[in-house]
C-alpha cells in the first residue's frame, strides 16, 4: 500500500519544474557575487530567479530578498520594520511570526470563524504608530484574512501591514498593498532553505545577518542559489486550485463531522477536522498507521501533538485538541479523498469499539 | 502481532522495541514526554526528558518502527507531581513510579492503544507475565536485583492481561545490555535511570515546596516522649525511618534517633529511639488484587519498600472496608504512602498504599 501524502501544509512536494532547476544550478555552480564568467552566470540565474518571483506576486524585482525560508523572512521583515512602531499580530499567527514580535505584541482576536475581528483591529489602530502582522492563510485551518480591508484601514492610520503569505502563495490571489510579505520556497513546491520578502518601494530593511553585502545589503550570506532557482520555478509553476477545492469538498461532505472556519475563505487544498471526544493525537497516529499523512497544529520539532492554539483562538475550548489538519498537495491524486475518507471510517469505527 | 511499546529512550525498552520487532510483530514506539525540564533536558540518568526522546527516536530510526512522542505534561502533572506533593503534605512518603504506572502508563497508554487497533502494550519492566491456570499472573522477574513487580502492583488484571514484559526472564542486565548490542542499539552502554526522573538535580523538596508551599513549613521536631527536640523545614523532608537530616535531633544523649511518624496538621516531626518505630499491623488501603482476595487470613510475603526482599506476614482482607491489615511475622517499619506488596514466593498476589495510622 503507498501512503497517501495529505501535509501539503508542511511541505509540498517538490514539483518537477523546481527540481530541475534546482538540479541545472547545482550543476552549473558558481557564486554570484564573483567577478569572472561563472560567476556572471550565477548571477544572471539568481536574478532571473528574482524577476520570476516579482512578476509573480507584483512586486519589483528590486524589492524581492531572498532569505533562507519562511521564519527567516518573517524574521528580517518585522525586525527591520518595527523600530518606533507598536506591533499588532493576529491571534492565529503562526509561531515564527509570534517569536518575532515578541510578548509585547497586542493581539487581535479572530472571530469564531477564524477571520480577523476587523473592528479591534480598527480600535487598536487608534493607539500610535503600528506594525500589523497577519497571515494571508491560517496553516492549520486555512481560513484567509480579510486582507485588503485591513490593509485599508492600516493605510488610513499610517500603519505598516506586514504579510505573512507562507501558506498562502500559490494557492490564492494574494494583496499587493502590503508593506512586506514573507514567503517559502517548500511551501510552494520548490526545496527547503529557500524563501523571500516582498518589500514596498522605498521601505529600509537593515539586515538580521550582515556579511558580504548580498541582496544589497540586506542579507548577508552567499546566496543559495539551486534552493532559489527551485523556488522560482515552483512560483511559476501552473496550479488547478478548483481541482483541489473539489477534492476538498469531497472530504468534508463525507466526514461527516465539524469542519473549523467552514464558513470563512479559506485556501482550495486545507480543511480542519474536528472529531469531539478524540485527541488529535490519536487521530494523527490511526490515520499514519493506516498510510494516511496528515497533522494536527503547528509541526513541532518534538515531534509531538499539542492542543491547537489556532483552534482555542477560535474559540473552541475542549475541541481544540481533536481537530486534525488534510492539506491536499498540488499532485493530490484524483482517489485522495476516498481513500482519506475509508481511513476516516475505519478509524471511527474502531473508536466507537474500544469505547463500548 | 500489532504491539505498542513504551520506549523511554533507556536501553530497556529500546530492547523490549528490537526483541519484539525482531520476532516479526508490527512495532509501534510511543515516547511520553512528561515534563518541560528546560535546561535540565540534557541531563542523563533519568528518564523521558528531552534527551532521552531523542535517544527513543533514534532506537526507532535503528529499528526501522513507527514511533510517535506523546504529550503527556498536563496529565503527569496533575496525576503524579501534585499527588507527590500533596502526599508529602499529608506527612506520607509518596511512590510516585507507581502513580504514573497506575495513569499515564498503564492507563492512558492500553486505552491509546486499543484505540490503534493493538493487541498488547509492551514495556521494559523487569517483572514476569504468567498465564495462569485462572487467568494472567504477575510475577517477580528473574533476577532479583532488577524485580520491579513491587512497582506494578496496582495495574489491574484488564490492564496486566493486555501487557507484556519481554525483558522479566532475563538473568540480568548484563545479558540485555548484550541483547542491546547484538541489535545495533546506540543506547547499549546508557546509563541507568535513577531517582525520581521529574526531579532536576536530586532536589524533591524544591518540587514539593512549589506545588505545596505549606509542606516547606517549619516546624517542631518532637521526642515519642514529648520533648521538643528541635526544628525543620518541612515536613516534605521527613520520611518514616529516616535518621539523617535531624541536626541536633538526632541523637538523645548516646542513642541515635529516628522518624518515628509525621504529623501534617502540627506540622511535626516525631523522631524516638530504633526500637520504638516498628509496628506490629500496618493499614493498607487502596487494594489492587492481582489474584482471588482471601476470605480468611492469609499467610504470604510483604513487601514494605522497594529495596527489601519480602518478608513472612499475614494479612486480613476486610472487603467491607477496602482496607488491608498486614501483621508481619516480625514488627517491621512502615512508611505512610509507599506500597505494602503481597506475594505468595515470586507471585504477586496484591497489594496497597500503607495508611497513616497515628
Amino acid at each position: 500500500m503507498t501512503a497517501l501524502y495529505l501535509d501539503a501544509n508542511a511541505t509540498e512536494p517538490l514539483r518537477p519544474e523546481a527540481r530541475a532547476a534546482v538540479l541545472a544550478a547545482l550543476d552549473a555552480g558558481g557564486n554570484p557575487s564573483s567577478v569572472h564568467g561563472q560567476g556572471r552566470a550565477a548571477r544572471r540565474r539568481l536574478e532571473d530567479a528574482r524577476e520570476a518571483v516579482a512578476r509573480r506576486f507584483g512586486a519589483r524585482s528590486g524589492e524581492v530578498i531572498f532569505t533562507s525560508g519562511g521564519t527567516e523572512a518573517n524574521a528580517l521583515a518585522i525586525h527591520g520594520l518595527r523600530p518606533g512602531r507598536r506591533l499588532l499580530v493576529g491571534s492565529t499567527e503562526h509561531p515564527a511570526v509570534l517569536a518575532a514580535a515578541g510578548p509585547e505584541a497586542e493581539v487581535i482576536p479572530v472571530l469564531a470563524d477564524g477571520t480577523l475581528d476587523l473592528d479591534v483591529l480598527a480600535t487598536l489602530l487608534q493607539g500610535g504608530p503600528a506594525l500589523v502582522c497577519l497571515m494571508a492563510a491560517n496553516n492549520e485551518t486555512g481560513v484567509l484574512h480579510p486582507l485588503s480591508a485591513a490593509a485599508a484601514l492600516c493605510r488610513q492610520r499610517g500603519a505598516l501591514l506586514h504579510v505573512d503569505a507562507v501558506q498562502a502563495a500559490g494557492r490564492v490571489p494574494l494583496p499587493t498593498d502590503f508593506d512586506s510579505m514573507a514567503l517559502s520556497g517548500h511551501k510552494l513546491g520548490g526545496p527547503p532553505g529557500a524563501g523571500a520578502v516582498l518589500l514596498r518601494p522605498g521601505l529600509q530593511l537593515p539586515p538580521l545577518i550582515a556579511g558580504g553585502g548580498q541582496e544589497r545589503g540586506r542579507r548577508g550570506g552567499t546566496e543559495p542559489l539551486p534552493a532559489l532557482a527551485g523556488l522560482a520555478a515552483a512560483a511559476s509553476a501552473p496550479v488547478d486550485p478548483a481541482r483541489l477545492a473539489a477534492l476538498r469538498d469531497r472530504i468534508e461532505a463525507g466526514a461527516d463531522t465539524i469542519v473549523a472556519g467552514a464558513g470563512a475563505p479559506r485556501l482550495p487544498n486545507t480543511t480542519c477536522l474536528i472529531l469531539p471526544g478524540v485527541p488529535a493525537e490519536t487521530q494523527v497516529i490511526a490515520l499514519d498507521l493506516a498510510g494516511i499523512r496528515v497533522s494536527a497544529g503547528a509541526a513541532c520539532s518534538s515531534g509531538k501533538v499539542a492542543r491547537s492554539p489556532v483552534l482555542a483562538a477560535m474559540g473552541f475550548g475542549p475541541l481544540a485538541g481533536c481537530g486534525i489538519r488534510v492539506s491536499l498537495p498540488w499532485n493530490a491524486p484524483e482517489d485522495a479523498a476516498e481513500r482519506f475518507l475509508a481511513a476516516w471510517a475505519a478509524m471511527r469505527a474502531r473508536l466507537s469499539k474500544s469505547a463500548a | 502481532m500489532r504491539i505498542l511499546v513504551a520506549m523511554s529512550g533507556g536501553v530497556d525498552s529500546s530492547v523490549v522495541a528490537g526483541l519484539l520487532k525482531a520476532e516479526g510483530h508490527e512495532v509501534i514506539g510511543a515516547t511520553l514526554q512528561l515534563y518541560d525540564h528546560g535546561a535540565a533536558t540534557a541531563r542523563r540518568g533519568a528518564c523521558c526528558a528531552g534527551q532521552d526522546i531523542h535517544d527513543a527516536r533514534r532506537v526507532a530510526d535503528t529499528l526501522d518502527i513507527p514511533h510517535y512522542v506523546l504529550d503527556r505534561e498536563a496529565r503527569f502533572r496533575d496525576a503524579v507531581v501534585q499527588d507527590f506533593a500533596d502526599s508529602y503534605a499529608r506527612g506520607e512518603t509518596p511512590i510516585p513510579c507507581v502513580r504514573c504506572n497506575q495513569s499515564v502508563k498503564f492507563q492512558d497508554l492500553v486505552l491509546l492503544a486499543r484505540d490503534l487497533g493493538v493487541e498488547a502494550l509492551a514495556t521494559g519492566h523487569y517483572a514476569r507475565r504468567v498465564e495462569g491456570p485462572a487467568g494472567v499472573e504477575l510475577h517477580r522477574a528473574a533476577d532479583p536485583a532488577r524485580d520491579q513487580s513491587y512497582f506494578l502492583f496496582a495495574t489491574t488484571a484488564a490492564q496486566l492481561a493486555f501487557c507484556r514484559f519481554p525483558l522479566g526472564g532475563y538473568p540480568d542486565k548484563a545479558a540485555v545490555r548484550a541483547e542491546a548490542l547484538r541489535l545495533g542499539l546506540a543506547v547499549a552502554e546508557k546509563p541507568d535511570s535513577q531517582d525520581i526522573c521529574f526531579v532536576p538535580e536530586g532536589r524533591y523538596s524544591d518540587v514539593v515546596a512549589k506545588f505545596r508551599p505549606d509542606a516547606a513549613e517549619a516546624g517542631e521536631i518532637v521526642h515519642l516522649d514529648g520533648r521538643v527536640l528541635g526544628q525543620h523545614a518541612g515536613i516534605a523532608r521527613f520520611t518514616v525511618g529516616q535518621g539523617r537530616g535531624l541536626g541536633q535531633a538526632s541523637r538523645d544523649g548516646d542513642q541515635p534517633l529516628y522518624v518515628a511518624a509525621v504529623e501534617p496538621g502540627r506540622r511535626r516531626v516525631v523522631v524516638g529511639p530504633r526500637a520504638a518505630l516498628p509496628q506490629a499491623q500496618i493499614e493498607v488501603a487502596e487494594v489492587n488484587w492481582l489474584s482471588p482476595p482471601p476470605s480468611g487470613p492469609l499467610a504470604c510475603q510483604v513487601k514494605l519498600r522497594a529495596r527489601e526482599v519480602p518478608q513472612p506476614a499475614t494479612a486480613h482482607w476486610d472487603v467491607a472496608g477496602g482496607l488491608l491489615r498486614v501483621a508481619p511475622a516480625v514488627p517491621a517499619i512502615a512508611a505512610p504512602g509507599q506500597a505494602c506488596v503481597l506475594y505468595d514466593g515470586d507471585r504477586v498476589l496484591g497489594g496497597g498504599f500503607i495508611r497513616r495510622t497515628a
